[in-house]
């Protein structure tokens, strides 16, 4: 479910690290807890940003959803496709909606992040308080 | 809506039913109610285009009787009861002394002993006891919500899969009427009454017959391409067809006349509570209105965001999101009376910007005769 090659922050987002640039995106867990996306607001290309600043707004039928950025740096490309299609994060979160790059000012940032199974753990632990 | 932390919350006889069904749960006025299951989208969809289930078993029940079971009714709320045919319904509102809403109801005359009313489930308790100390006239009053289940079956095709369950003919309850009759072997009260905008029937029956109710109208309503419906939906279907909910567009800080229901607000029918205040805001007129508006833009308004005549806050947003089968982002606001003007334009503050948006008129939708 949740790609091992991603890090994963505890505000459901992931960060894809290639050479010294990021992509990032919201997980399976935050867009089905958020149902039906209808509107993403992302920061424009050369928007510099620091770990766990607000990057952008994804807004589901019922609620406001702010997304931090993982890592420091400077806003490299933006998904504009998802202005006229936000339900693909619905449908394809860890893939095809992912939301901007960012080139990374410092890897120290990511390293800080959870991986793979952490991120599984964490979800799981939610889900279980949920259902309690 | 906040309910105190230690309280236990309740559940409906359908709850293990939205759980299997993978329903995503929500505390809604102390209950745990489904939000959505397959997404609100296509639930809204559903009830638009076909037909909706939706459990709404947390709603209250009040049932007034006896001689004097309508002076208690025309003294508490603020439509004319004594307008009603056996048979007949009409929303109305709880009022306090001073002309705002305790809650807002649905008023069922069963008898002229007997009136059944339909309240919300957050204020059901507080409702109760409201009415109970304005009673003195020696009626009877009973919090009867734990004897109902309540499902709305909503849409176009509505009536169509409900007649499949009683002989009861459907097509001849009128809007806003009931008739009491079996549906699926199990006594109801039927209203023709509903939340969404659509056509349909809001039935009330006994809790332990709510699973076999559940199943048999599911079952039944695949062919017809049914969709189990969430408070999601709920919300966004009363909102496209311009319905208030209590705690947003209406509470006790609201009038019937600033929350532009002047037509549930019958002051000539003789005192009842809050009247006093009433008559004179209507000689001296509101100092604000409830109003209808829709972003010119993709930036969607919420509960609690600013109205902005030019740089100044004039209001607040009482409900707003996105219209599904309008496809606009729209919601209710709080203007002053000289904005409150078809195509007249308001700013709302989105997040720090100004998002140009501009009055219209409601109901935002209004469905196809």
């Amino acid at each position: 479910m949740y790609p091992s090659d991603f890090r994963y922050t505890k505000d459901h987002e992931w960060l894809q690290i290639s050479g010294s640039t990021g992509t990032v995106g919201i997980t399976d867990y935050a867009q089905h807890a958020l149902g039906d996306v209808v509107f993403v607001e992302l920061p424009k290309v050369g928007a510099k940003l620091k770990a766990g600043e607000v990057l952008g707004t994804v807004e589901s039928v019922k609620a406001v959803s702010e997304v931090f950025s993982p890592v420091g740096g400077e806003i490299t490309e933006v998904n504009s496709e998802l202005a006229n299609a936000p339900e693909k994060i619905n449908q394809d979160p860890h893939r095809s909606a992912w939301l901007v790059k960012i080139k990374i000012d410092n890897p120290q940032d990511a390293a800080k992040l959870m991986d793979a199974r952490a991120y599984q753990e964490y979800v799981a632990e939610k889900e279980k308080e949920q259902t309690a | 809506m906040s309910t105190p932390a230690t309280a236990e919350v309740r559940k409906t006889a359908l709850n293990s039913v939205h759980r299997r069904m993978g329903a995503k749960m929500v505390n809604f006025g102390g209950w745990d109610m489904p939000v959505e299951y397959t997404g609100i989208l296509a639930e809204h969809e559903a009830v638009r285009a076909r037909v909706g289930l939706f459990d709404v078993s947390h709603m209250g029940e009040i049932e007034i009787r006896g001689p004097h079971a309508l002076e208690l009714v025309q003294h508490v709320s603020c439509n004319d009861a004594a307008k009603l045919a056996i048979g007949q319904a009409h929303y109305s509102g709880l009022m306090t002394p001073r002309g705002t809403f305790v809650d807002d109801l649905l008023v069922h005359k069963i008898s002229g002993a007997h009136y059944f009313l339909c309240v919300n489930a957050g204020n059901q308790d507080h409702d109760y006891a409201h009415i109970r100390e304005n009673n003195k006239f020696g009626a009877e009053v009973e919090n009867a919500g734990s004897r109902y289940s309540q499902l709305a079956i909503q849409g176009p095709r509505a009536l169509e899969l409900l007649q499949r369950f009683t002989k009861v003919p459907l097509a001849s309850i009128k809007y806003y009427w009931f008739a009491f009759g079996e549906v699926n072997s199990v006594h109801c009260l039927i209203a023709r009454t509903g939340y969404t905008g659509e056509d349909g029937f809001e039935i009330y029956f006994a809790p332990e017959h709510s699973e076999k109710m559940w199943n048999a109208l599911m079952d039944a309503g695949q062919p017809l391409g049914i969709a189990a419906c969430g408070l999601g939906a709920r919300n966004t279907l009363r909102l496209e067809a311009g319905m208030a909910l209590y705690g947003h567009e209406i509470d006790d800080t609201t009038t019937p006349w600033e929350a532009n229901l002047g037509w549930i607000c019958k002051v000539e029918k003789g005192d009842f509570l809050g009247r006093d205040v009433l008559v004179k805001q209507k000689e001296k007129g509101v100092n604000r209105i409830l109003a209808g508006f829709a972003m010119n833009s993709r930036l969607i308004a919420r509960d609690g965001y600013g109205v902005l005549d030019g740089e100044r806050e004039v209001g607040a947003v009482t409900s707003g999101g996105p219209a599904p089968f309008l496809k606009k982002n729209i919601g209710f606001a709080y203007v002053p009376p000289k904005m409150n003007a078809p195509g007249a334009p308001i700013g709302i503050s989105v997040r720090g910007q100004v998002a140009p948006a501009h009055i219209v008129a409601v109901p935002f939708y209004k469905r196809p005769k």
